[in-house]
């Protein structure tokens, strides 16, 4: 089979790529397959599809401004959205604002249904002002016995549902 | 059990029976798993690499499914070594390079393997025969949990298990069943199939991994989405996905029996008398002919091989392992030469 960008070199190298639900189907040899590779990079490279879906909508908000690091790793948003690789658990936290929004881009939901460790780890919980989410958070957190958390949510419960209540009044 | 030694051995998953197992080749789930508070493996120092190593090889001790077996260190195999386990899909392209700080643990018939400082801290698999995904998550759930009562996983309730690539947070669980679809592809309806299956979110590639072309009509299917689902459900949409897939490829093969029976009688057995009688061969050339001689099999028409054999051939044709049974590194040109004597003496040709 001969190379069907240079059409003189034998074809080594197969590639599938799927345009508009149409299956393309390309045969190149080694020299043809290493060029397109580069523009395949360049154009669809996982960490630039990241950072296409993380920039997604250009919802430029004050914490995208602000030069998100995590504390842990030292890793930047931005080193994120080069490598589209996290640098360890904590980036998860540090990242939260963003992440969500990148979740539920790539896997259509950002809540996990799935099954739980024996040990969970204790890690901060992401910020929420919605009184459900921190009454399940509550909750999850007593279960788990994680105490100290659990009194912290308490908290949070409480002062937004003062707020609440001064808004109405 | 060491390294050498798997190569006299057929994996559990290459065994050709369980349920489809005339369609489907087998079973594969993947989960990703990290420690809590070390770095991910592209952060990580060496010190935190070994670490990892030295907690997950303590753990593996602990547990009595890893009693028999094997943890490998990367950097103690050389390269061909490496290669052999990847050829054996016991472990990724991804993990045979930069080997300082990264294992694997291999069981006995080869049913489970974990990674150790892939992409994540593990990365673990189980496989089986046949479309046997249920089955097969019961075995890794039961190991998942056993490790987890030891190590420390990083995991937030709402975002599930966290992974250094966010594509994989949530169930951090891949489920990929292997399918030969010869009659898809003679039919010339294979790009319907896979247009379909990438509508709907799900990924196929070859039978040879990651960026590989499906040669030989093999094809892989996995699930892309990882979040918002239990793993059970993920497992239940792959299921019914790879049964439309099945009913397609049934009915092109009684399709194609109906049409033109003698031509495909003719492409079948003009293929098992090359195989079997070729002196050099490369191994595009062998899948091709390897995947109509299972289709024969698989339709009754050719008798005295076994689709367990077929299916060992697929790997055993392999640069490494071609090398390994020979004992020594071998040229291109001496593999084909090698291959083609492996196959005259495995399915009895001249």
């Amino acid at each position: 089979m001969i190379c069907d960008l240079c059409g003189k070199k034998k074809a080594t190298v197969h590639l599938t790529e799927i345009v508009d639900e149409q299956l393309l189907e390309m045969h190149l040899c080694e020299e043809c397959a290493r060029e397109k590779s580069v523009q395949m990079e360049q154009q669809f490279g996982l960490s630039d599809l990241l950072a296409g879906l993380a920039d997604f909508g250009k919802q430029v908000k004050d914490y995208d401004k602000v030069k998100a690091v995590c504390p842990s790793c030292q890793l930047t948003y931005e080193d994120f959205k080069k490598l589209g690789r996290l640098g360890c658990s904590e980036c998860y936290t540090a990242f939260q604002d963003q992440l969500g929004g990148l979740l539920k881009r790539i896997h259509g939901s950002n809540r996990h249904h799935g099954k739980t460790p024996g040990i969970v780890s204790v890690q901060a919980l992401p910020k929420t002002d919605s009184l459900l989410d921190l009454k399940q958070q509550l909750q999850q957190a007593i279960e788990q016995e994680r105490f100290e958390q659990a009194a912290e949510l308490r908290d949070r419960i409480r002062e937004l549902e003062d707020k609440k209540k001064e808004e109405k009044a | 059990m060491k390294l050498d030694d798997l190569i006299y051995h057929t994996g559990q998953w290459l065994k050709g029976t369980g349920p489809y197992s005339n369609i489907v080749m087998s079973s594969r789930i993947r989960l990703a798993r990290n420690l809590f508070s070390v770095p991910f493996p592209n952060k990580a120092s060496k010190k935190d690499l070994l670490h990892v190593l030295a907690t997950v090889q303590d753990a593996k001790d602990k547990i009595d499914y890893f009693k028999d077996a094997t943890l490998f260190q990367m950097n103690e195999l050389d390269s061909i070594d490496r290669q052999f386990l990847i050829e054996r899909h016991l472990m990724s392209h991804e993990h045979s390079s930069n080997p300082e700080g990264k294992a694997l643990i291999v069981s006995q018939e080869e049913i489970l393997s974990v990674m150790i400082n892939e992409e994540d801290h593990l990365r673990i698999q189980v496989m089986q025969s046949g479309l046997n995904l249920h089955e097969t998550w019961k075995i890794i759930d039961m190991i998942d949990d056993k490790l987890a009562d030891i190590l420390q996983y990083a995991f937030l309730n709402h975002w599930g298990y966290l992974t250094a690539c966010p594509t994989n947070t949530g169930t951090a669980m891949r489920g990929s069943v292997m399918l030969h679809l010869p009659a898809l592809v003679m039919t010339k309806q294979i790009n319907k199939v896979l247009t379909a299956i990438a509508k709907l979110s799900f990924a196929s590639r070859g039978f040879y991994g990651e960026g590989t072309q499906a040669r030989g009509n093999f094809y892989q299917i996995s699930n892309q989405v990882s979040l918002g689902h239990s793993e059970e459900d993920i497992i239940q949409n792959i299921n019914g996905l790879i049964r439309q897939v099945i009913e397609q490829e049934e009915q092109a093969r009684q399709a194609l029996i109906l049409q033109n029976k003698p031509m495909l009688e003719d492409k079948i057995f003009r293929s098992l008398g090359v195989i079997k009688n070729a002196h050099i061969i490369s191994s595009q050339e062998t899948i091709e002919l390897l995947s109509m001689v299972r289709l024969g099999i698989d339709l009754g028409l050719v008798k005295n091989i076994d689709r367990c054999t077929v299916n060992e051939l697929l790997i055993l044709i392999q640069p490494a392992h071609l090398q390994k049974l020979e004992g020594k590194k071998l040229s291109a040109t001496a593999r084909d030469i090698r291959r083609a004597s492996l196959m005259r003496e495995k399915l009895g040709g001249a």
